[in-house]
């Protein structure tokens, strides 16, 4: 069974007002247990409506969104438990930093959902490990933190509520490449431990080349594609129609195919379009 | 005057007070030319941001000068006209709008320097013009994407009639198409209405299309040159964090393994023309 599935999903703002816009239609996708989704499209695609929607924060217009087999507003009064399962990372997550000390904030989540005070405990230091936040910053209040320090423990602090689902809107936004390297292998490294489910939301589509295992693509609020990241990524022209692009090594290879070199133009890393060209040097 | 910008030895401490405090800036110094453009890169922390914000003195050197046309950032008298001269456009752009209609944004600036309606009804169509943004002069900012709203914050910036515009990150909350929008328009502004640009930019995309770059490490310049020579640096750049495009990567690789490639490509047109050079040369032997 899919972990999340949804059924002609509409969202609309504003309904029945003069301001009325829909901001999604449609949208049928399933994501399996364990999958690592990328979710590209332009700003106003409705990527962050969708996202919403699938945490509970959204309820839809019309449509069903289905969490395990159940439909999560079949009744609205448990609707926060859903919130515990798919948690949710917004973009900049550091401005929700609010508590005294960077352990109360990581704290908060788990304890709204009434755990003991030693699972807490634990729960705080192995999130912290798992974004890389050192010990000794625990202690500290979140605003002595530098940017990147406070990004790590935002994303702790819903980490520790141990979700089915995590999603990340935009995580690696204003971080040096360096420090989107750093997170992006860490979340990585989360994933493949805890074997959850991801969702990332990214205008990088070098990130989403590097990490995803498939991408879906969303388009003036619909579903335009869910795919394998090679199959996606191999559209470079539909992409590009759509105001996104294709990662520049992916291109580099299209170009060299179009002007009659027969290399494999899937690639997505410079790793790869590396050894696909020493590869063809070689053989010839 | 042909240094517009000059930066002599600057240090700046956020907290004067504390005897410990950090320089964010260690001893910058730099000159800007009229019609310049130039980016500055460098990682989070590397005093980027802060040497930004010393262009129109809303940051004093602790110690040190930055003189703008002339003026000393540091003199009262002046700074109105420095920041005449000197426009700012910052990362996110729903922070830099103020009006609830596109034209009254733009007319924001130029109703504070108190210039008569007329003329800033000609400024504001200009610059919205200028900006590819003018049929959405009457729409309300809030509906427009992240690269369009962008714009509109440089049209505000351009109404003022500025000689240099100085942009913090512009593009890093945009999609790519939207990051597209808000570089062609600079480059734009740069060529053709000879305006000098100050870039800021994790983007090494970006910084390719500049005429200088400027690298930065803790508070100092690490290296400077054109895009070409900064770029051919690979090592020099991941050792400080930085990176840098896919296709100067993928060559400077190649480059290593004895390949005959140049030694710097800056984008992907003439990255695949260097392979299609070495790759149709080794079918020919087949």
């Amino acid at each position: 069974m899919s972990v999340i599935k949804t059924e002609n999903l509409k969202f609309v703002y504003g309904a029945e007002t003069s301001f009325e816009k829909v901001a999604l239609s449609d949208v049928n996708i399933e994501i399996e247990h364990g999958e690592f989704v990328g979710i590209i499209g332009h700003t106003g695609s409705g990527k962050s409506t969708l996202v919403q929607l699938l945490n509970g924060l959204l309820k839809p217009t019309e449509g069903k969104i289905y969490l395990d087999g159940k439909d999560i507003w079949e009744n609205p009064k448990k609707i926060r438990n859903v919130r515990f399962k798919v948690g949710m990372v917004f973009q900049y997550p550091e401005y929700q930093l609010f508590e005294e000390t960077v352990y109360k904030d990581i704290s908060f989540g788990p304890k709204n959902m009434g755990l003991s005070d030693e699972e807490i405990d634990e729960r705080v230091h192995t999130s912290a490990e798992f974004v890389g936040l050192k010990e000794e910053l625990l202690q500290k209040s979140p605003f002595e933190l530098s940017g990147g320090e406070k990004r790590r423990a935002a994303i702790a602090g819903v980490i520790a509520m141990d979700p089915d689902v995590l999603i990340l809107d935009e995580p690696t936004a204003g971080l040096d490449p360096l420090g989107r390297d750093v997170l992006l292998s860490q979340i990585q490294e989360y994933h493949n431990i805890r074997k959850n489910t991801i969702l990332l939301v990214s205008h990088s589509m070098e990130d989403i080349a590097r990490i995803a295992d498939r991408i879906l693509v969303m388009n003036h609020g619909h579903k335009v594609m869910l795919d394998t990241t090679e199959n996606v990524f191999s559209k470079g022209s539909e992409l590009e129609k759509m105001g996104l692009r294709v990662p520049q090594i992916t291109k580099i290879m299209m170009l060299l195919r179009q002007n009659g070199i027969n290399v494999d133009s899937t690639v997505l890393t410079v790793e790869q379009g590396f050894n696909e060209i020493v590869k063809y040097l070689g053989s010839n | 005057m042909n240094n517009f910008i000059q930066v002599n030895d600057v240090y700046f401490q956020y907290d004067t007070d504390e005897e410990n405090s950090k320089f964010a800036l260690n001893g910058i110094s730099m000159n800007i030319s009229k019609g310049e453009f130039v980016a500055i890169v460098g990682h989070n922390g590397s005093g980027k941001s802060t040497l930004a914000k010393h262009f129109n003195s809303i940051y004093l050197p602790t110690t040190g000068n930055v003189i703008v046309d002339g003026m000393n950032t540091k003199d009262d008298e002046h700074i109105f006209d420095i920041r005449k001269k000197v426009g700012l456009v910052l990362q996110n752009p729903d922070n830099q709008i103020v009006a609830g209609i596109v034209e009254e944004d733009v007319a924001f600036g130029c109703e504070n320097l108190g210039i008569p309606p007329a003329e800033i009804r000609q400024r504001v169509d200009n610059s919205l013009k200028a900006v590819d943004m003018y049929d959405y002069r009457r729409h309300s900012p809030d509906k427009l994407s992240g690269g369009q709203k962008q714009r509109v914050a440089i049209a505000g910036i351009i109404a003022m009639e500025p000689e240099c515009i100085v942009l913090d990150e512009p593009t890093a909350m945009l999609d790519p198409q939207g990051r597209e929008e808000v570089i062609s328009t600079i480059t734009k502004l740069n060529k053709e209405y000879g305006i000098t640009i100050i870039l800021i930019t994790h983007y090494m995309e970006e910084a390719v299309m500049a005429d200088r770059v400027i690298m930065m490490d803790s508070g100092k310049v690490l290296t400077e040159g054109t895009p070409r020579e900064v770029f051919s640096q690979v090592e020099l750049l991941k050792k400080h964090r930085l990176d840098v495009p896919q296709a100067t990567e993928l060559i400077y690789k190649l480059k290593g393994c004895g390949f005959e490639v140049p030694d710097c490509v800056l984008n992907e047109e003439e990255c695949v023309q260097a392979l299609l050079k070495i790759m149709k040369t080794n079918s020919v032997g087949e």
